[in-house]
């Protein structure tokens, strides 16, 4: 892709200073930066509260906490590491690179850019205040299904507001990132020629915008049962608490997906460089995409096998699942075939991407696994389900935001990250990573149940081996926090504009680290 | 090669979004307490809304400053078309949240209740009818709201108030401002006596018909649905009434007026809206 760049080497920062610029900060790089450090936050508060859950499996028994607190510490870890790790770290990527990508000199909106992200520490605040309230936090598991939802305290409301307010940041995000896609994109930036990353992004925004408000009705309904006299999950009433479930998961499965899309688009963006090969297919990723998030709106009752749903339904929600296994099938065809005799090397970046194909493919079977009803009807509720969402969320989602921070590191701060500690990085957490998640596998299969402080005594050996690798992913997260210090503060070699040498697209023609304001006049893109 | 792009407005930094985040904290924390009865609820809750209304009113007055300014342009207004439109698209998500849960009850969990194992161990006798609160059965009977009484009237209202709202927008690209302001008023005044039909009728369903936000599931679906939709009404009648201040302060021109369009797209949203709940909540 060649590109015209004006001259744009005046970098300036105006405005406020010191803590002002950060909360009134209009600028996409500020705010992308924000998502981050905030995202990487509740990545730690979470990861704090999983290794307490560790911790206490780590023996048959009870030592460590509660029961009472075992279950609030699982709710809210999920809920925390979904909304409050992942999702953020993607806008996160979205603010930083979209508007570089396709040379805008900013997101469409960057006023309410700002107050996206600014709503994400008062919902924080609210998630993490709810342990110390009467009653501590929800302990209805991350989704919160009634009944259990209904009888929680005080934690459960704000649990529910700090949702509201969430689902207002994502979707004001959604439309700021769908705008900008389509409305601000340089001359010559024609959709099919756009980064990978900025399709996939755009999709995930329209299902963000389609389920978001779904999921805000979900809890609105949850809200007025508690409080109000409301029967919508109360059969006495009328009302069915397996609906709460078709509504959430209606939300539920598309949500899942706005968390790999965007990892699909990084791991698209990062196999060409180290390949040095266009990347293989284009337009069938476009389209496999779409696919996904189109068929993601038809399978959600595959969360609701073992509800006592008619046949019809089971079939239904089964084949509809398996068939989302094509388009994904295409994906992982197409990053083998662009690294296929390419001249590929190994830096850490590409050595994530890599992990990631392996280890999320194996997440990816083991939810067809899942999705066949009548294996469904064993597994479901254990920890097979654990291992498996692990497996697409840990090693999906996580993974891939790994290999894009070291990817783009240099552009954010103008220095390499540092090969040798990103590699024992990558190597730490992947052999850490499988040592906790692949026995839960057996576990599963064993019929371990999943969210329980306690177990029988032949799940003994499985479950210490587990809470030992978690222990060691845990630290191992640690590194990345000293690369990225390292990095920020100026050590490290310099890096050059175009710091990966097989590094296409815009973002790479502007100087490392990329000065304040980009494009703010449009390059024209041949 | 700038020429062929013109340059796109990127605000200065704003101190608005902030209030916005303190005041939506203050509501959540508010309503939590007053919800659970612990503290200073009510306090909290409306300090929050009230900085919400105040963020509202300075970080709208900007956006209104910087277009009447010209500070946007064709780049822009095109944003703010596509931004309306998704945003809309999300609204009809939220209501479809609720809709489905009314189609739900109505054609499933209603007819398993009263079959099977359902109707032969736990709620023996139990039939399906619609309406329905539930086949517990100590519940207070009521009677359902009607369909051809002021329902009906109050969408003969909506209807009439998107013919004079286009009336309006023909005035508006015209540059009748006359018939514009009149058209506006004549909107404003078919929504609010719109809300206050809606007021009166749940007076009337809470005095006469026993028909409570607690009467099972038609009391849920029948209050939520039409409670958020009345909600939207009184939103869109405030975005008509600052439309119509912004008229009389002489703002919009034929050929730019995107908030004025943005908000009849909105006015029309509600509109549909409610013929789907006039027919599946009061008529079917
Ligand atoms: C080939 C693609 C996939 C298939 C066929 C699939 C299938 C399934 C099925 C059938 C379940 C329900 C298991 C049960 O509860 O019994 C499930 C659970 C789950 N999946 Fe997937 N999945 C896929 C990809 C993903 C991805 C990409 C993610 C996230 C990045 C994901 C996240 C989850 C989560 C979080 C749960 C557990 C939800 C809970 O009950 O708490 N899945 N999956
Ligand atoms: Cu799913």
């Amino acid at each position: 892709m060649a590109a015209v760049i004006p001259d744009q080497l005046h970098d300036h920062h105006h405005g406020p200073t010191g803590l002002m610029r950060w909360i009134t900060t209009t600028n996409h790089k500020d705010i992308g930066t924000m998502y981050m450090i905030f995202s990487f936050v509740m990545f730690l508060a979470g990861g704090v509260m999983a290794l307490t859950i560790r911790a206490e499996l780590f023996q048959p028994g009870l030592q460590v906490v509660e029961p009472e607190l075992f279950n609030q510490l699982t709710t809210l870890h999920g809920l925390v590491m979904v909304f409050g790790a992942i999702m953020p770290a993607f806008v996160g990527f979205a603010n930083w690179m979209i508007p570089m990508m396709i040379g805008a000199s900013d997101m469409a909106f960057a006023r309410m850019n700002n107050w996206s992200f600014w709503l994400l520490p008062p919902a924080a605040i609210l998630l993490i205040a709810s342990f110390f309230v009467p009653g501590g936090a929800t302990a209805a598991g991350w989704t919160l299904y009634p009944p259990l939802s209904i009888q929680m305290g005080m934690g459960m409301d704000m649990a529910i507001f700090a949702i509201h307010i969430m689902g207002i940041s994502s979707i004001m995000g959604a439309i700021n990132i769908v705008v900008t896609v389509l409305n601000m994109r340089a001359p010559g930036m024609t959709m099919m020629k756009m980064p990978l990353f900025c399709w996939t992004w755009l999709i995930t925004a329209y299902l963000l915008i389609a389920v978001m408000p779904v999921l805000a009705g979900a809890v609105t309904m949850l809200l007025t049962d508690r409080h109000f006299g409301t029967s919508f999950f109360n059969a006495a009433g009328g009302g069915d608490p397996v609906l709460y479930q078709h509504i959430f998961w209606f939300f539920g499965h598309p949500e899942v997906y706005i968390m790999i899309l965007p990892a699909f688009g990084i791991v698209s963006q990062i196999i060409p460089a180290f390949a040095r090969k266009p990347l293989f297919g284009y337009a069938s990723m476009v389209y496999a995409t779409a696919s996904i998030a189109i068929l993601s709106f038809v399978v959600w009752a595959h969360h609701m096998f073992t509800t006592g749903m008619p046949l019809a339904g089971q079939l239904f929600f089964m084949y509809a699942t398996l068939l989302i296994a094509v388009p994904t099938g295409v994906k992982v065809f197409n990053w083998v075939a662009t690294m296929w005799r390419g001249s590929m090397t190994f830096e850490t970046p590409m050595l994530w991407a890599t992990g990631f194909i392996f280890v999320f493919t194996m997440g990816g079977f083991t939810g067809l696994i899942c999705a066949i009803a009548p294996i469904d009807i064993q597994i479901h509720d254990t920890y097979y389900v654990v291992a498996h969402f692990h497996y697409v969320l840990v090693a999906g989602s996580l993974f891939s935001l790994y290999a894009g921070a070291y990817y783009w590191l240099p552009k954010w701060t103008g220095r390499m990250p540092d090969e040798r500690i990103g590699k024992l990085h990558f190597w730490a957490s992947l052999i850490f990573f499988n040592i906790t998640f692949f026995p839960m596998h057996f576990l599963g299969l064993a019929g371990m149940p999943r969210r329980v402080p306690d177990y029988a005594l032949q799940f003994a050996d499985f479950n210490m081996l587990a809470s030992i690798g978690a222990f060691g992913f845990g630290l191992s997260q640690l590194i990345f926090l000293w690369v990225v210090i390292k990095a920020a503060r100026g050590g490290g070699e310099k890096a050059p504009a175009r710091s990966w040498e097989g590094a296409e697209g815009l973002e790479w023609t502007v100087p490392s680290p990329a000065p304040h304001h980009t494009f703010e006049e449009a390059p024209v893109v041949k | 090669m700038s020429h062929t792009l013109e340059k796109y407005f990127v605000p200065e930094p704003s101190i608005y979004p902030i209030f916005g985040s303190v005041a939506l904290l203050l509501f959540g924390s508010g309503a939590v307490m007053w919800l659970n009865d612990v503290g200073p609820g009510p306090l909290v809750f409306f300090l929050g809304i009230a900085l919400l209304i105040y963020m509202m009113f300075g970080w709208f007055g900007q956006v209104v400053k910087e277009s009447q300014g010209g500070q946007y342009g064709k780049r822009v207004d095109l944003s703010f078309r596509w931004s309306m439109g998704w945003f809309i698209f999300s609204e009809v998500m939220f209501f479809a949240a609720f809709f489905g849960a009314l189609f739900y009850v109505r054609v499933l969990s209603l007819p398993w209740l009263a079959t099977g194992e359902n109707e032969a161990v736990l709620w023996q006798g139990f039939t399906q009818e619609w309406p329905s609160s539930g086949p517990y059965p100590y519940a207070e009977a009521f009677t359902p709201m009607g369909a051809w009484g002021i329902p009906a009237f109050n969408t003969l209202l909506l209807l009439t108030s998107g013919v004079t709202l286009t009336w309006a927008h023909h005035g508006l690209l015209k540059n009748r401002r006359d018939q514009l302001a009149k058209g506006l008023l004549a909107t404003i005044a078919l929504g609010v006596i719109f809300l206050g039909f809606q007021i009166y009728e749940y007076f009337h369903a809470y005095s006469d018909l026993n028909l409570r936000l607690d009467s099972g599931i038609y009391g849920s679906t029948f209050y939520l649905l039409t409670g958020f939709h009345g909600l939207h009404v009184t939103i869109g009648a405030i975005m008509l009434a600052v439309m119509y201040f912004r008229v009389r302060a002489g703002h919009f021109r034929p050929d730019n007026h995107f908030a004025f369009e943005a908000t009849a797209w909105y006015w029309h949203f509600v509109d549909v809206v409610w013929l789907f709940l006039f027919v599946v909540v009061y008529w079917l």
